[in-house]
């Protein structure tokens, strides 16, 4: 049995977990703040999941359009959220985001430059005007490297390739969380007074994702054990352009970037079909005709926006029902043609990763061919319920920001939000982590109990003589939220993949790893088990629930928005018999000012009425 | 689909051997993916970094029939059919198991370079910097830190030298600051001194093995050299600074 005394630990004030853009920039803000910070990280610094994000983060500069300002943006992201996001979160977003993608330039951040040599900005979906600083298309590179550079000097300690296992509690606020080391297999027990979530989500629930191997939703479900609530798990992304060949790389991410840049989405016929699925909401603010979206690409300010750069949800939706209408692409997907709109040079310099990617993963010239490109999970909406101010979950002391938290994207998020979203709300948490700590009156003790418990369900994995194979398990859960909790959703089929992910528990509580633990493979995918069953069921349950189309979630048999469901977030909680309850939770009545301005009409906006 | 072998280095600091192992293999695939089917199938615990799968975060750096190569980067169709690829980790750096080896080192260099020291913003609050004055700098900010350019940098390689030399990922890191045009820093000393730049014998093999094609040598490390030799090899500068004494 282990002795607590004899485990390696740390005391720290603040123990940030995940080490991505959010997790950095809440580690920054808690050093600023003189707090004795530590970050984990389950991979090496540097390699987290944000340097996937190619296209840019999305702040009013008005750098390139000086008709942007905070309310246009605000009211973008409402109504790319279906208005189910935060309205707190949202303004705080809108609002602070220039402040904080000016400071990453202090900090080392080098963003292509307009002709004015400021940082230049470029289109996006659902983005009323140009308002994505970027580097390229590796703008998630830039920003993680920057946090990175600018974080090793600022004093906090980094842990890496160490794995939460669990969250420690005293009484019912933090205390702490014990960590694995993925090098040589011993625990490490961290004392904090907070914890910050900064995890991301858990696309590798399914089996074509964008995500990493990072992404098993271990902070929803460490902090779904430790007590905290979990809402809009029902809106996960399907960000419409993966790739969809060869099959090897199904699922990794083809930038909204190529559409920015004049990208058109065709079917098999030739046909530019996103014409034909413009929604209501947005119909007067896009373009009807190709005629017109070739004058808005040339820069023509009356002229409306390309459909090619609706919302995510919509475009994915579209290429899914041209695919299921035998219009697909050989492989299943659709065409997506760079190469007619944009002479060879210009596509190389704009889109240098995505020419690189193609060249190399799948032989295809996007300066010569159309790419071929479908529907891939990439991003959480949903995730731990924090408070819109001080990101702090219900349990005191755990803080969320970033893709792990929800709120701030809603139904639905807009392409650029997300990286913006990390900062923002990164250096929010480290103020909320902060003034917690004032609030202390004594730090919170480790319960020895807990963390023996932990220890103990960790290496009987190692122990035991047989058990099912992880990878196997991995692959059955890939399969139960691929057919029952996928892009389209019923109601019948959320109820078997619910049934099915419980029946597979007994199998992860049993599943076997190598005995060897250093660097075991699948010692570390066996401790992913619970955290992959446990969001997937989150979803599953929050999607059975949520009797509509909206955003993320789509029922075949709930189609479309329905009001009633417009007052309504969905929170999902642990029992204490242990079983989960997803239940609907009234939304509070919007602050008179932002619901002015989120239905504003874009006329009024940009002649300062509202 | 057919069978392919691969022979993979299996062990840790304490020594191991190459072990063959056969999967299935797929239109498309990669090594990295070959390895995943390795773990599933033959070897749970078989040792690999490797995140993104798609060439942007560099974890999976290892030596691929004897080339440093990213896992995820590297089609299996770009070898003959019945070939058996030989997979081993990089060797510059101390081996923890199978193909992931101990790369703090490198992490401990990046802590040397002084960060930024940007000059005070424009009266409106902006930094103001042209296209083509940034292009250079923003080169080598596509470095994806693999460290397969310090595996293969025959100055840590094979003389075993990160005592005296920061090596290429780092020269250019600290190129992109000294090219940057907010930087105010003067960095010259120390990329003498500290970073030890001449060591490099400008061999090229960095930048050869470079996943993300940055020019590493000629647009990076040649022009440190270059200022490091102006300040302190030029002749009548140097006659000046022993008549001065400074």
């Amino acid at each position: 049995m282990v002795d607590i005394n004899e485990l390696q630990t740390f005391e720290h004030d603040v123990l940030v977990i995940g080490a991505g853009g959010a997790g950095l920039r809440a580690a920054i803000q808690c050093a600023a703040l003189g707090l004795d910070t530590g970050v984990v990280s389950k991979s090496l610094l540097g390699k987290a999941h944000t340097v996937m994000a190619e296209g840019g983060m999305a702040a009013a500069l008005r750098n390139v359009d000086k008709r942007d300002n905070w309310k246009v943006h605000f009211r973008d992201t409402m109504r790319g959220g279906k208005f189910l996001n935060n309205w707190r979160m949202a303004q705080l977003h809108a609002q602070q985001a220039p402040d904080r993608v000016r400071e990453l330039e202090d900090w080392g951040a080098v963003f292509d430059r307009t002709p004015d040599g400021l940082i230049n900005q470029r289109n996006f979906g659902g983005h009323r005007y140009p308002r994505l600083a970027h580097t390229g298309d590796r703008t998630g590179l830039e920003l993680i490297r920057t946090l990175q550079d600018h974080g090793v000097h600022q004093g906090f300690a980094t842990h890496m390739e160490c794995k939460i296992v669990g969250l420690l509690k005293d009484g019912d606020r933090i205390a702490g969380a014990l960590g694995l080391w993925r090098e040589h297999g011993r625990f490490v027990l961290f004392k904090a007074k907070a914890v910050i979530m900064g995890t991301g989500g858990g696309g590798r629930c399914w089996r074509v994702t964008s995500n990493s191997w990072e992404y098993s939703g271990d902070g929803a479900t460490l902090a779904y054990d430790a007590g905290a609530e979990l809402m809009d798990m029902e809106f996960t992304q399907f960000h419409p352009t993966g790739m969809v060949w060869p099959p090897s790389v199904s699922g990794v991410l083809v930038t909204e970037g190529v559409r920015g840049e004049g990208g058109i989405l065709l079917n098999n016929k030739g046909e530019r079909f996103m014409f034909n699925y413009i929604p209501e909401r947005f119909a007067p603010e896009t373009a009807d005709t190709k005629e017109e979206a070739a004058r808005w690409l040339e820069g023509d300010k009356n002229a409306r926006r390309p459909p090619e750069l609706l919302t995510r949800d919509v475009v994915a939706r579209a290429i899914r029902s041209e695919v299921q209408a035998g219009r697909g692409s050989p492989h299943g997907g659709a065409f997506l043609d760079i190469a007619n709109q944009r002479p060879a040079e210009y596509i190389k310099k704009k889109l240098p990763s995505m020419y690189h990617q193609f060249k190399e993963l799948a032989e295809v010239d996007i300066t010569k061919d159309p790419m071929e490109v479908g529907p891939t999970l990439h991003y959480f909406m949903g995730g731990i319920r924090v408070d819109a101010d001080s990101q702090m979950s219900k349990v005191p002391g755990l803080f969320a920001c970033g893709e792990a938290s929800a709120g701030m994207h809603g139904a639905n998020r807009l392409g650029g939000n997300s990286l913006s979203d990390l900062i923002v709300f990164g250096k929010l948490s480290g103020d909320g982590a902060a003034d917690y700590i004032k609030t202390l009156e004594a730090p919170p003790q480790v319960n020895e109990d807990e963390v023996k418990a932990l220890v103990k369900h960790c290496t009987d994995i190692l122990n035991r003589e047989e058990g099912p194979n992880p990878f196997v398990v991995h692959e059955e859960i890939q399969e139960i939220m691929g057919e029952g909790a996928g892009i389209v959703r019923q109601g019948d089929e959320l109820s078997t993949a619910i049934e099915k992910l419980h029946q597979l528990r007994p199998r992860i509580d049993s599943v076997k790893a190598h005995s060897a633990s250093q660097f075991n493979a699948g010692w570390h995918e066996a401790l992913d088990l619970h955290s992959l069953v446990t969001t997937g069921e989150a979803v599953a349950r929050s999607a059975l629930l949520r009797e509509e189309s909206r955003g993320g979630h789509t029922r075949l048999d709930f189609e479309g928005e329905r009001e009633e469901w417009s007052k309504y977030n969905i929170v999902v909680s642990k029992q204490p018999d242990g079983t989960m309850l997803a239940r609907k939770e009234e939304r509070p009545d919007p602050p008179e000012e932002l619901a002015k301005i989120a239905h504003a009409k874009i006329e009024d906006l940009e002649a300062g009425n509202v | 689909m057919s069978k392919r072998t691969f022979r993979v280095w299996r062990g840790d600091k304490s020594g191991g051997e190459f072990k063959e192992y056969s999967v299935e293999v797929g239109p498309g695939m990669v090594v990295l993916d070959a390895i995943h089917r390795i773990q599933a199938e033959h070897a749970s615990d078989l040792a690999v970094r490797w995140n993104c799968k798609a060439g942007k975060c560099g974890s999976c750096s290892m030596e691929i029939d004897g080339m440093p190569k990213l896992g995820c980067m590297t089609r299996l169709g770009d070898y003959p059919e019945n070939h058996t690829i030989t997979i081993q980790p990089m060797k510059t750096f101390p081996l923890i198991k199978d193909l992931v080896t101990d790369v703090s080192w490198n992490y401990e260099q990046n802590k040397r370079i002084k960060p930024l020291q940007p000059r005070p913003r424009d009266a409106d609050g902006e930094h103001r910097m042209q296209q083509d004055d940034v292009e250079r700098t923003q080169e080598f900010r596509k470095c994806i830190e693999c460290y397969l350019c310090q595996n293969t940098c025959h100055v840590l390689r094979d003389h075993d030298r990160k005592d005296a030399f920061i090596g290429p990922r780092f020269m250019i890191r600290v190129g992109q600051l000294a090219m940057h045009p907010l930087d105010t820093e003067d960095r010259i000393p120390a990329i003498r001194d500290e970073y030890g730049s001449g060591y490099c014998n400008i061999t090229r093999c960095c930048t050869e093995v470079c996943p993300e094609h940055i020019n590493i040598t000629d647009n990076g490390i040649i022009p440190l050299k270059e200022r490091v030799v102006d300040r302190y090899y030029d002749p009548v500068k140097m006659l000046l600074r022993k008549i001065s004494g400074k």
